[in-house]
């Protein structure tokens, strides 16, 4: 049969551009090589924050006394920590199944190659149970996603025992009492936040000149010193020469500031970047355009090719969840002829450690690159009263805002639950707010999102509460 | 469940007055049926239900000024019993009470008025918008406020029309929205400048009564005042024997008795008018920043005063039509604009406009011209006078007529040639067969 959409890759991007697709009124189909709801939910951004909880609680009841509590010292079962995360990954995996039933979309499970046809590339799909099935559709969308990147050529590649990349962190074959993380985005900032929390010695390897080299600069600084203090080793500005596993452990050797030094661990987590999963789709016998390795797309998700869409991590960065469902909603949208926002929201991003750290739109150093005259506000924790309250005093909340307009153009947050409050900042730069509906706006009484208030205040040199 | 949506009465229209509901919460309507009333700056229109079903809420009650195109006005339900009704539709005819209790003093007024079109589409969306908010983002609005940009000529793009940053960058590239003598959307579109107060020029309050300011007064207020302040203007006035055309208007009217058609001297003086543009098509003409717009044809706007001001209808294409069709049409749209009945388009857009105010033993006045048109002829009253004929004294009917020109278009020798050809066609009516 004919459908008007196939999607191929069923992740975050992949299954609610079909479900947007549906809802509009098109016959959609989704094909998925491995397990509906991509990486995201069941390698990458779900099973992670399952780990990532059962570290917080562990450091919360180790530091019991801090709030006058008893009790006998705790501990953890692994096993059963690893098991949690992956019943959770499970649980939201039948949850996408369910939702494909209920919009009727049409999972096809095998993998897809791409031949040149009529109105859109023809689909063929390898049957995961055998055979082959020939998928005609007016559109296709491309939301194959990426996975973790490799370098051979010093080694740094998953050998599934002690060498990792996330994958083989999330569903580990032990726990290793020292850890080498390599690179300090979000991805191996919140590994080793898991492994640290968990008693693992976690040093972290860093090619540029801070740890989460994405976010603004003041950020990086504060996150380096909460980490040092929670016992992470830091190696930054370092370049990676050699990774090797020497019997029960791996040295990865490391070059800072002209001096060798080599890192003896039990375990080895690579984290240095994805590559899009482009490879063996097809795309270059249709002539697809390419652009460092990622699709090439308009911003409604259109490529070069007729019919052809491409949206999510294949399409280029941010590698983000949240960006990849925007993009193809906003794709099955466009196909459908519905009419389309007209907002250019910016895409926030989070990293899940402790501290946790959250932001969205342009960093202090961003702006200063583009010459633009802004103002900035912060405002630290340890002046919150529902912070201190909570006995999590750290980080802060800094804020940017256009000198002359008041447009707020990035928002910089970290300490404890600043991923749950970056979405206010997101909604006023969507919406386009200053300064002032910021200053004016009431926020609640004791919460931590009072910072925000603070910090937007303190743009003007009117804070309160310090 | 129906959601009833304010209507545009003309593509250009962004707001209006919910005027008058004719249904309240618990009606049943049917398709067609009558349900609302709603006015624009000239016109009054009436909504017809599209559904059937009962009135569950009326969501704007009558009176409400600023009403946004779209904006839902009423629910319908889908003939369950009525839920409580939101708002009441009791104060419905209180605004036209006060209107039509004030009525007479302003028809005295209007006299001095002249004739006001409305066919700029700046008009139809300000002239209800006192203190009406334009969506907007709040970055929209500083930056229409530092580029002193009126929010209120940029089209937005936003969600539900909302004026976003992007709007604004290309107003600023496209050049719209400029030139707004007060920023702010709030401000009043028909006070271009500050008045003092009654009490500070020494009229105490409770010796006068206030009547609002309604729509048609607004734009009339904002309309001539910039008209008058900004475009060079100057009148040529000529004296008009109208023996011949009185004569040839008897004969004219005797043969067309049978149809029951009268022709009147303004019907005789629109046909003049529309064929004297064809002669002189330079007068037929409007200044734009681009260039100077020719008109094809002559669409002669006639002011008729109207209870709380006055409107233009157009007779199109007058030079093509007969004076039985002129006589027609002027009539009916006399009749109609009286009611405010008028469609948008039959009073949006004419070339000429032509005044008079014979009926009213004026003998002469200039009006003010009714922009974008190039001219606008303002008629005195015929009446006999002395004149001089071949130097001897003698009596004729005799009406003087001035010409305001937009001096950016008509310049003193195309006025002073229009009105001649104007003043030979309407001595010498047969002229007009020729």
């Amino acid at each position: 049969m004919a459908y008007d959409l196939v999607v191929i890759g069923s992740g975050p991007g992949g299954y609610e551009g079909a479900i947007r697709a549906a809802q509009n009124g098109l016959k959609v189909a989704i094909v998925e090589r491995e397990l509906l709801g991509g990486i995201c939910l069941n390698w990458g951004c779900i099973p992670t924050k399952a780990l990532l909880k059962s570290a917080e609680v562990f450091d919360k009841i180790n530091h019991l006394g801090d709030y006058g509590l008893t009790g006998e010292k705790p501990g953890f079962d692994f096993e059963k920590v690893v098991a949690r995360s992956r019943a959770v990954a499970k649980q939201l995996n039948g949850g996408v199944g369910y939702l494909m039933k209920k919009n009727k979309i049409d999972v096809i499970e095998g993998f897809a190659t791409l031949e040149p046809g009529k109105d859109a590339p023809k689909v063929i799909v390898k049957l995961n149970k055998g055979g082959e099935q020939i998928v005609e559709a007016k559109n296709v969308m491309l939301a194959v996603g990426a996975r973790a990147r490799e370098i051979p050529a010093i080694g740094a590649v998953s050998d599934g025992d002690r060498i990792w990349t996330y994958r083989n962190a999330l569903s580990p074959n032990r726990m290793p009492k020292s850890l080498v993380v390599i690179g300090s985005g979000a991805i191996g900032i919140e590994f080793a936040s898991f492994y640290r929390s968990l008693g693992a010695d976690v040093t972290v390897v860093e090619a540029l000149d801070r740890i989460l080299p994405v976010e603004d600069k003041e950020v990086s600084a504060e996150a380096q010193k909460a980490f040092e203090k929670r016992g992470f080793k830091f190696r930054i500005g370092a370049k990676v020469t050699k990774v090797e596993k020497k019997g029960d452990a791996v040295n990865v050797s490391v070059e800072v500031g002209g001096k060798s030094e080599v890192l003896t661990a039990e375990g080895c987590i690579v984290a240095v970047g994805i590559v899009a999963n482009t490879e063996n789709l097809g795309l270059e016998k249709l002539g697809v355009e390419m652009d460092r390795g990622h699709i090439k797309n308009d911003s409604h998700g259109k490529t070069n090719v007729k019919g052809l869409f491409a949206i999510g991590d294949c399409a280029g960065p941010p590698w983000l969840a949240h960006k990849a469902s925007h993009e193809a909603v906003h794709a099955a949208d466009y196909m459908a002829g519905r009419k389309l926002s007209n907002l250019n929201p910016p895409i926030p991003g989070c990293t899940y450690a402790t501290p946790e750290v959250a932001s969205v739109g342009i960093t202090e150093q961003g702006a200063k690159e583009k010459g633009l005259d802004v103002k900035i506000g912060r405002f630290p924790f340890k002046a919150n009263g529902k912070a201190i309250a909570a006995g999590e005093p750290g980080g802060f909340v800094k804020v940017i805002f256009d000198k002359k307009t008041g447009a707020l153009l990035g928002a910089h947050l970290i300490g404890a639950n600043v991923t749950e409050m970056v979405q206010g900042f997101c909604l006023a730069i969507t919406m386009e707010a200053t300064e002032e509906d910021l200053q004016g706006t009431v926020f609640p009484h004791p919460t931590m999102s009072e910072a925000i208030l603070e910090a937007s205040l303190d743009a003007d040199g009117r804070m309160i509460n310090l | 469940m129906t959601d009833i949506l304010m209507p545009a009465l003309s593509p250009t229209m962004e707001e209006g007055i919910l005027a008058k509901w004719h249904v309240k919460v618990g009606d049943t309507v049917s398709a067609g049926d009558v349900i609302a009333e709603i006015e624009t700056d000239k016109a009054t229109m009436e909504v017809e239900a599209v559904d059937e079903g009962t009135v569950e809420a009326i969501l704007i009650e009558a009176g409400t000024e600023g009403v946004k195109v779209n904006t839902p006005i009423a629910r319908l339900s889908g003939g369950d019993a009525a839920p409580a009704p939101k708002a009441s539709p009791a104060a419905a005819e209180a605004p036209k009470t006060t209107e039509a209790a004030k009525a007479e003093p302003r028809q005295a007024e209007q006299a001095k008025a002249a004739p006001v079109a409305a066919s700029a589409p700046a008009a139809a969306s300000a002239g209800t918008s006192s203190g009406a908010r334009v969506a907007a983002s709040p970055l929209a609005r500083r930056l229409a406020e530092i580029n002193k940009l009126d929010l209120k000529a940029i089209p937005g793009s936003g969600p539900h029309g909302r004026v976003i940053k992007r709007d604004i960058e290309a107003a600023l590239a496209g050049g719209t929205g400029k030139a707004a003598p007060s920023a702010g959307s709030s401000a009043p579109a028909a006070e271009p400048r500050k008045v003092q107060s009654l009490e500070q020029l020494g009229i105490p309050a409770g010796s006068y009564d206030l009547v609002p300011l309604d729509g048609m007064r607004k734009v009339i207020a904002r309309r001539l005042t910039d008209s008058f302040r900004d475009i060079p203007h100057f009148p040529l006035t000529v004296d008009i024997e109208l023996d011949n055309l009185l004569a040839a208007r008897t004969k004219i009217n005797t043969a067309l008795e049978s149809q029951g058609v009268k022709v009147s001297v303004n019907d005789i003086v629109i046909k003049a008018v529309a064929l004297a543009l064809k002669q002189v098509p330079e007068a037929n003409a409007s200044f734009t920043p681009d260039g100077i717009a020719m008109h094809h044809n002559a669409d002669v706007a006639m002011a008729v005063a109207i209870d709380g001001g006055l409107i233009t209808p157009i007779i199109r294409k007058a030079e093509t039509k007969s004076l039985a069709q002129i006589a027609k049409e002027t009539k009916d749209l006399a009749t109609r604009a009286r009611e405010r009945k008028l469609k948008p388009e039959e009073f949006q857009g004419g070339t000429f406009s032509v005044s008079n105010l014979g009926m009213f033993g004026i003998k002469q006045f200039a009006s003010i011209i009714n922009e974008p048109q190039g001219c606008i002829l303002s008629v005195g009253a015929g009446e006999q006078r002395p004149i001089v004929k071949n130097g001897q004294l003698a009596v004729a009917t005799v009406m003087t007529v001035t010409l305001t020109c937009d001096h950016r278009v008509v310049d003193g020798s195309i006025g002073a040639k229009y009105i001649t050809v104007l003043k030979g066609l309407l001595e010498d009516p047969i002229k007009m067969l020729a």
